[in-house]
């Protein structure tokens, strides 16, 4: 075997750009998915230093309302739906099933070279004056009332959503086809069970999302009536299409999150996953229960009231199948032999906040409480909770913990772990106060806001600058180590999955020879010599 | 009741604002228990089992699924409790109004427009009497609004292109934020009014000290004489159409064979979309109003026709 790797095989700009390498193409997305976020980011840092007072003393209401559409697009579409898919997932799919690629190789180069002509039209959207119909697109304003870039930033994420199809198909394909012999379903890592329920979402919703999109544009360029009701069109039509998919998206961010945190906690219990098959079928079930939820968000809209009472019931489905994934990483930790490395913290974090924002959802799922605090800041805190506490912390989490496999590079454990308690703790007094002024009644996408709920507005603001110097650590020591880390083993959380039996950073093809499976994944020993080296 | 027993509550001040109160707490409870657990495990689990520790770690659960029932019911039960308390409370809050004091509501680009029946309009404020149930009678002239009142732990849309029914009740006298909770463009934030509730004596008072205006429904019967309507419905014209007078709250017959009540929703519909629900033997020959008429137009008329609904036809 030569001591090649692929990020040595070859150095020109063109093998980067026309690579069908899985993991090249991840980190492309990588790299892509670093700077919409600091753009989503460098939003909503604007919008917490505005709100920080009650008067509008840094930005013109037009602006601040561009300030939060801008910040909802590209965190949505352009961070949190690709970004475990499509970097983490890209790069350790193949390695975890013991394939030496995607299943279409080069499809997976133009998925991220459709994502990035949506991302480039977006931005275009955004420089040209930007969009201020909020992220949802909600009718008739954005068809007839608002004078901002609407068709281009709808052009923007219409195209990206090609390229979530086409990867969730790549997945779903590679995952039935191509695993190594011996590796069946029940040996599949439940990483990879939640990529597949996510990818299924991806390949059904997303259509939904394109013809709406596709409506919208119809409707403002040529008022045909869908939903303008002055001609016969119904706007609660654009809100069931629109959260038909949208529902489902908070699916496709949430569930391969989930899916990084039992690699997390398996591997730093050393234990195996407790329930497995139990954990399993939680993500088809959710993915499939997540189809029929969407009306919660219309229970003050004046649909009927037995529409809202059957959206009702299903949103408390959903949540038991969430539960139970909470429960199922809890027993896992019992009786096991438990490391505090970064990836851990990350992953114990995930647990509290994931909870708190599964529990708030329960609040809006229940009917009489929606009313009060739907369209408030508590929805605000509560998808904040399950996106950015959620999602983002089990992103960094998987991020730190696959990082010598990607970058061949240790980091530095210290910094890792500061970072992981700031975020945490930036998070929280970020995020929590929210709940207090939805539950007081402050609506959200206001600018200026009556004086009384100051004093959690700058709480609010305080925990964001905390955040958002957490956010920036890991771009510098995770920077640094890339370069002049030590040199990672080919193993060095002493985990049992595929990825970890090839050389770190992997050969241009994967594994020297085929990989065969002979026992169920998460098999640590059971008297715990095997401990991580990098502790 | 409820309320005396945890004596620092500051109580919702509608008669459901007390109900949702109590779910909030039973929700805030429910919630505390399982995150006081949790935490408590997950600290328990993590203290005794960090790595070195040399704890007892023989007899493993091994097998999982009574572990896997006994949760999956709990949450569920516990879930279908919640659901159902949230359910009753919903339907009490959006129950059909009473037809009591109607107060009519236009929402625009950027300001709530009221109008008593009497003909007191008011900009960003409306003024109700307390212990009295007001029903509102609520439309947008533009975009997507929604009509929230944090101190009622009330709101609803308002959907251009139809009619929202509301009943509100206010148990105390003050004034109370009214905000726009549904982003409606560059001054959402600037939408907000002001519900002034008052001892039902002050309100009749303030209601007589208004400045004199004619009242809603006449001036409703003006617009439907000059729109025209007169020439058909008047009962003088050639031109064969259902008579209005004694109509409102009625069943209508239509010609598909089903039957509407007369309501203001239907009054509306009919006046815009004439030949969505026509009449039973009547032919569908009545011009659209669509676009011809505002929404205050609208509520003037409907207003006047309901105002019909005394005479006999």
């Amino acid at each position: 075997m030569s001591d090649k790797n692929y990020l040595t095989t070859d150095y020109t700009l063109r093998s980067w750009f026309l690579t069908t390498d899985h993991k090249r193409i991840a980190i492309l997305y990588f790299a892509s998915l670093i700077f919409f976020f600091f753009i989503g980011g460098a939003a909503a840092t604007a919008i917490r230093i505005e709100l920080a007072t009650p008067q509008a003393d840094l930005v013109s209401s037009d602006v601040y309302n561009r300030l939060f559409t801008m910040h909802g697009i590209i965190m949505v579409w352009f961070f949190l739906i690709p970004s475990i898919p499509n970097t983490l997932g890209n790069f350790v799919v193949p390695l975890m099933i013991g394939a030496r690629d995607l299943a279409f190789p080069r499809l997976n180069l133009m998925s991220w070279y459709i994502f990035m002509l949506g991302g480039c039209i977006t931005l275009f959207a955004i420089l040209a004056g930007g969009v201020d119909t909020g992220w949802t697109f909600y009718t008739p304003f954005s068809t007839l009332y608002s004078n901002s870039y609407v068709i281009v930033a709808a052009a923007g994420v219409f195209i990206a959503g090609f390229s979530s199809i086409l990867t969730g198909l790549n997945f779903i394909v590679t995952i039935h086809r191509l695993r190594a012999p011996g590796l069946t379903w029940y040996r599949l890592p439940l990483f990879l069970w939640s990529l597949y329920a996510t990818s299924v979402i991806l390949v059904l919703a997303t259509p939904v999302l394109a013809i709406t999109l596709l409506l919208m544009a119809t409707e403002r360029f040529f008022g045909v009536g869908i939903f303008d009701p002055r001609i016969g069109g119904d706007p609660l039509l654009f809100q069931h299409l629109f959260w038909f998919y949208s529902h489902p998206a908070v699916y496709i961010m949430i569930l391969p999150g989930m899916g990084v945190i039992n690699e997390l906690v398996s591997c730093f219990s050393r234990k195996e996953v407790f329930g497995y098959k139990f954990v399993a079928w939680c993500s088809v079930a959710i993915a499939a229960v997540g189809f029929l939820v969407w009306g919660h968000h219309m229970f003050v809209s004046g649909q009927s009231l037995v529409a809202s009472l059957v959206f009702s019931f299903m949103s408390f489905i959903v949540a038991v199948p969430s539960a139970i994934k909470v429960f199922n990483w809890t027993a896992t930790l019992h009786k096991g032999s438990i490391h505090f490395d970064a990836p851990m913290l990350y992953a114990l974090a995930f647990i509290g906040l994931f909870t708190i924002g599964g529990l708030t959802g329960l609040f809006l799922a229940c009917l009489a409480f929606d009313v009060h605090a739907t369209d408030t800041y508590f929805v605000v805190a509560h998808f904040h909770y399950i996106m950015v506490g959620g999602m983002v912390t089990a992103y960094f989490g998987g991020l730190h913990y696959w990082w010598p496999k990607i970058t061949g590079r240790l980091y530095s454990e210290y910094w890792a772990r500061t970072a992981a308690v700031l975020i945490f703790f930036g998070f929280n007094l970020t995020f929590f106060p929210q709940f207090i002024l939805g539950a007081e009644g402050m609506p959200r996408r206001y600018h200026v806001y009556p004086p009384e709920f100051q004093v959690w507005n700058v709480l609010s603001s305080g925990g964001a600058a905390i955040l958002a110097v957490a956010y920036l650590m890991p771009l510098f020591y995770l920077g640094y180590s890339a370069f002049h880390g030590r040199r990672a083993p080919a193993n060095p959380w002493n985990a049992p999955g595929l990825e970890w039996q090839t050389s770190s950073p992997p050969p241009e093809f994967n594994f020297a020879s085929q990989p065969v499976v002979t026992r169920a994944p998460y098999q640590y020993n059971e008297h715990f010599q095997a401990e991580p080296q990098n502790a | 009741m409820w309320r005396q027993w945890i004596p620092f509550w500051r109580p919702g001040l509608s008669p459901h604002g007390g109900d949702v109160d109590l779910l909030f707490a039973g929700l805030l409870i429910a919630s505390a228990l399982v995150l006081a657990l949790l935490f408590f495990l997950l600290v328990l689990f993590c203290t005794r089992y960090r790595a070195g520790n040399r704890t007892d770690r023989d007899h493993r659960v091994k097998k999982s699924w009574h572990w896997e029932v006994g949760w999956t019911a709990a949450s569920s039960v516990c879930f279908l409790g919640l659901f159902v308390w949230g359910a009753s409370v919903y339907f009490q809050i959006y129950r059909t109004p009473a037809d009591e004091h109607d107060v009519f509501v236009v929402a625009k680009q950027w300001m709530w427009k009221t109008q008593h029946p009497g003909g007191q309009s008011e900009i960003d404020a409306l003024h109700i009497p307390v212990r009295r149930p007001v029903r509102l009678v609520m439309a947008s002239q533009d975009v997507i609004h929604s009509f929230f009142i944090p101190a009622l732990r009330l709101k609803h849309d308002v959907v251009p292109g139809r009619y929202q029914d509301l009943e509100i009740e206010v148990d105390k006298p003050g004034h109370y934020h009214l905000f726009c909770a549904e982003y409606c463009g560059t001054d959402h934030s600037g939408m907000i009014g002001e519900i002034v509730a008052m001892e039902p004596a002050d309100f009749s008072n303030w209601l007589t000290q208004q400045a004199p205006s004619s009242p809603l429904a006449s001036e409703g019967g003006q617009l439907f004489r000059e729109l025209g309507c007169s020439g058909c419905h008047g009962g003088g014209g050639t031109i064969r159409a259902p008579p209005l007078e004694g109509l409102y709250g009625k069943p209508v017959p239509l010609s598909d064979g089903t039957t509407v009540i007369a309501d203001d929703k239907y009054i509306r519909d009919s006046i815009l979309m004439p030949r969505s629900q026509v009449v039973a033997s009547y032919q569908p020959l009545m011009p659209s109003f669509a676009g011809k008429v505002s929404e205050d137009q609208l509520l003037r008329l409907v207003i006047y026709i309901k105002s019909l609904a005394g005479h006999p036809s």
